[in-house]
């Protein structure tokens, strides 16, 4: 019985998340990737962290259906976009364009990648720098020391030899 | 040399720091308005109590409205926040300023209603159950109130509620000096 309760529930529940994903016809099948393509790249005003594709508020809703309009009347991508932000701002859309205030979003990543991978250089040519890798690690240990300390450790070495003996 | 190049990670985090809390005080919900300095958008809808009679934007050119100052306000009988708004929009309509209703996305009856219950502060208030003047203004959320000058162009936009504090910071100053401006020509 409570089997058969939750299950009916279940249904339910699925049906109306079925309800909401909206159906969009075309007149062209062709237009319908250029849509999915707009709606994902513009930003609902409203909710500031969701693109109109994903966002169920109304204004969403509004703009999708003016967004299909729109292409319907055989706009291009670039004017659907200038349409929205001459009323919406730059805000709308997603990929900014490049900009007197916006280089610096485009140009970022790249110079601190740039930045980056010369600090990298740097770090590699001063490493080499103190450590020559060519020449063998003893060598200067040898030079050091000083014919009086070969013999004394000479001796060391005799009387510990002798003692474990 | 070497020692001040220490410094320069202090110097960057205190940059970042000073950047962060500069931004703490910035509302992220403010969108920067398209509209401003823009003329008021073409549009010809009902008005909500006499769906005889067609608004248009002429309306806002000099003509109807004698080259007055209006604050156009859009709000909805499904907006919380707007009945918040009312009562200062009562006073304000009160005091002598035009304000020009715009009903957004709204049921006609619920919106007569309100205003016969609340009090009507608008001169004549736009129908627009579409959302298509809406859309022409980037209209994001009601309330908003936009200040019109006597020419038809858009001097100032104000998302949200605005009450006594807004309307000294924002609109005060602005509205007199246009007034003056409209009655000096």
């Amino acid at each position: 019985m409570v089997n058969k309760l939750c299950l009916g529930l279940l249904l339910l529940i699925s049906c109306e998340l079925f309800a909401s994903a909206d159906v969009v016809e075309f007149s062209d099948e062709e237009l319908r990737p250029r849509y999915q393509q707009l709606i994902a790249e513009l930003r609902c005003p409203k909710c500031q962290n969701q693109n109109l594709a994903d966002s169920n508020s109304p204004i969403s809703v509004d703009l999708r259906r003016q967004v299909q309009r729109l292409l319907e009347e055989g706009m291009s991508n670039q004017q659907i976009k200038a349409y929205l932000t001459s009323r919406y701002s730059d805000f709308i859309l997603y990929r900014p364009q490049v900009k007197q205030n916006t280089w610096f979003l485009w140009i970022a990543p790249i110079a601190l990648l740039l930045l980056g991978l010369l600090i990298l250089y740097r770090i590699s040519q001063r490493q080499k720098s103190t450590v020559p890798l060519d020449k063998p690690v003893e060598e200067p240990a040898k030079e050091t020391l000083s014919s009086d300390d070969q013999l004394r450790l000479r001796e060391l070495l005799k009387n510990t030899n002798g003692d474990s003996n | 040399m070497n020692r001040l190049a220490l410094f320069i990670p202090l110097i960057l985090c205190i940059a970042l720091g000073a950047f962060l809390f500069s931004s703490l005080d910035k509302d992220p919900q403010e969108l920067p308005s398209a509209l401003v300095s823009q003329p008021f958008p073409n549009f010809a809808l009902e008005e909500l109590n006499d769906p005889e009679r067609l608004v248009s934007s002429a309306d806002f050119r000099g003509e109807s409205q004698n080259g007055q100052v209006v604050l156009v306000n859009i709000w909805a009988t499904w907006c919380f926040a707007c009945r918040i708004e009312h009562p200062y929009l009562n006073g304000l309509a009160e005091q002598g300023v035009a304000i020009i209703g715009l009903n957004y996305k709204d049921n006609r009856l619920l919106a007569q209603q309100w205003l016969a219950e609340r009090g009507d502060p608008y001169q004549m208030t736009i129908f627009d159950p579409q959302g298509t003047l809406g859309i022409d203004l980037g209209v994001y959320g009601a309330p908003e109130t936009y200040l019109v000058d006597a020419q038809g162009i858009i001097r100032h936009r104000r998302v949200g509620v605005v009450d006594e504090r807004i309307w000294n910071k924002e609109f005060r100053d602005l509205y007199n000096q246009l007034v003056e401006q409209a009655s000096g020509e």
